[in-house]
């Protein structure tokens, strides 16, 4: 293959042509698969009117709310349960317990507790991450290899500069993939909570567009959705790229 | 400096899973010594070792570093490994740099060490390339480099050269040899490669396995002016022969 690189968008220009075809044949009701101009036009209009903006604004905040509180939670918490035996066996069976739990299950609750303002959905996602966050990170901790550590032992480190300067870089890249990994689930349960209950959101758009039958619009939201969520991995695989050189 | 190990054993395990793996371990290594611990795989050499890095704690008997009793790992004991060791971010000078960093030295005192280490090792055109980058006797020097930067009384090498190929190995036991020469440094090298520990250290403790135990400890008084030519000399292959014989009188009665 002398350019691989095509493949991806290859692929993308024959699902869209299908897509072409089979509306310009008129099998389908335009009103269940809209035709690619009629969507882009829709696209064009919700830009224009200054909603798609507002409603991309408001899921991202809150993914980047959650899920930062999540990452930042995640990170000290894993590493002491990778490093420490006690925390770890006091903590592993409940974090492995709530994991299973399908965090949408705690939108009732979430709502109780909090209403339908931002809270509770910077909270859902929180829920939805933070528990894998910790796990994968205290995985990558405990696969440290032993040599590592020992030789800083030996070099005169003590325990925390050992943890900072050790354990931190060499698990850096597995936490930013875990990070990307994860994202992938807070950026699902954004789109779940504005189902829910939201005034503006991608999600919000979704729903509100199948009570008016605009499948135009839903199609707008679902690409949006995509798209946003590909150039989140992209940025994230960047920054693993430039930061962690030394693992590739 | 002195290094005692008095009536060390160490059993792992409790109840029905004790396993004996040291019996009655007793050596000693003085300043500017070069000592080796041979033995065949699993006779528990590194178990030794990681006693008297501090990494392990004895069952029995003491191990003490200048009359005092080894309580945990210290930078006084350095420690070169097998491989796997170099922390694969940092550039060989960072290596090199890290535990005088860890010791919190002065910056400019780090960078003055760090380049004299490296060049005493003869990678000081290496400096920046991340151990990935390096082969493996170039990164076994780094490891070198980095313990002895970090001042330490005795270097505790446990099988340095193992894993690498046999011509670079002998390579590597040169230079191991002239460094211990130029430096002055205290070493105690474990090997299973009789003719490693023949080659380069002046008294070499034999050990059996199951349970690992110290069977014979040999002077070897040999002219160690030209190690290539050693190699192939009377006295030192005679030697290696009566002692490998031995070796396997032993294996083949524990076995
Ligand atoms: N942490 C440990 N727990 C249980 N057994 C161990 C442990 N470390 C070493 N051993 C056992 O001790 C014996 C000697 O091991 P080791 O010191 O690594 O030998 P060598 O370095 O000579 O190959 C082996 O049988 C090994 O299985
Ligand atoms: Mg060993």
């Amino acid at each position: 293959m002398r350019s691989p690189w095509l493949l991806g968008p290859l692929g993308i220009a024959v699902v869209l042509l299908a897509w072409s075809l089979i509306s310009l044949s008129g099998a389908v009701d335009p009103l269940f698969l809209p035709s690619p101009p009629a969507v882009w036009q829709a696209a064009g209009d919700q830009f224009r009117g200054g909603i798609l903006v507002a409603d991309a604004i408001a899921s991202v905040r809150r993914v980047f709310l959650g899920f930062a509180l999540s990452a930042a939670l995640a990170l000290p918490l894993g590493i002491a349960m990778g490093s420490n035996t006690l925390i770890c066996r006091l903590l592993e069976p409940l974090l492995g317990l709530i994991r299973y739990m399908p965090a949408p299950a705690f939108i009732p609750l979430l709502i109780i507790y909090f209403g339908l303002g931002e809270l509770p959905k910077v909270l859902l996602i929180f829920i939805g991450t933070f528990f894998f966050n910790t796990l994968m990170i205290m995985d990558a901790v405990k696969f440290v290899p032993r040599e590592l550590l020992e030789t800083a032992l030996t070099l005169g480190g003590r325990k925390l500069p050992i943890l900072t300067r050790v354990v931190a870089p060499y698990i850096a890249p597995q936490v930013i993939d875990a990070y990307r990994i994860n994202m992938a689930s807070a950026w699902n349960l954004v789109i779940v909570a504005e189902l829910v209950a939201a005034n503006e959101g991608l999600g919000k758009r979704i729903s509100l567009a199948q009570r008016f039958l605009r499948t135009d619009e839903i199609f707008v939201g679902l690409i949006v959705i995509g798209l946003i969520g590909l150039l989140i991995d992209l940025g994230f695989r960047a920054v693993l790229r430039r930061s962690c050189r030394w693992a590739s | 400096m002195h290094l005692s190990v008095s009536g060390v054993s160490k059993t792992f395990g409790d109840g029905r899973h004790a396993k004996l793996v040291l019996d009655d371990i007793t050596l000693s290594v003085d300043s500017g010594e070069f000592v080796a611990l041979v033995g065949s795989s699993g006779s528990g050499k590194s178990t030794v070792m990681r006693l008297i890095a501090g990494l392990e704690r004895p069952s029995t008997g003491v191990i003490a570093m200048d009359g005092k009793p080894v309580r945990g790992p210290g930078s006084d004991r350095g420690m070169v490994f097998q491989k796997y060791s170099l922390y694969p971010w940092m550039t060989a000078a960072q290596n090199v740099a890290f535990g005088m960093s860890l010791q919190g030295l002065p910056r400019a005192l780090v960078r003055e060490r760090t380049a004299y280490f490296l060049e005493v090792v003869g990678l000081q055109n290496d400096a920046r390339r991340l151990p990935k980058e390096l082969s493996g006797g170039m990164q076994q020097r780094v490891a070198i480099a980095r313990a002895l930067a970090a001042d330490p009384k005795v270097v505790l090498l446990d099988e340095p050269f193992g894993a690498l190929d046999l011509q670079i190995r002998e390579t590597m036991q040169e230079f191991l040899y002239e460094l211990w020469q130029r430096s002055g440094i205290t070493a105690l090298l474990i090997t299973h490669d009789l003719e490693e520990a023949l080659l380069l250290a002046q008294r070499v403790h034999i050990m059996a396995p199951s349970p690992g135990r110290i069977v014979r400890t040999v002077e070897a008084d040999l002219d160690r002016s030209n190690l290539a030519h050693l190699r192939m000399s009377p006295p030192f292959l005679e030697l290696r022969e009566e002692l490998v014989t031995s070796l396997r009188n032993l294996d083949a009665a524990a076995s």
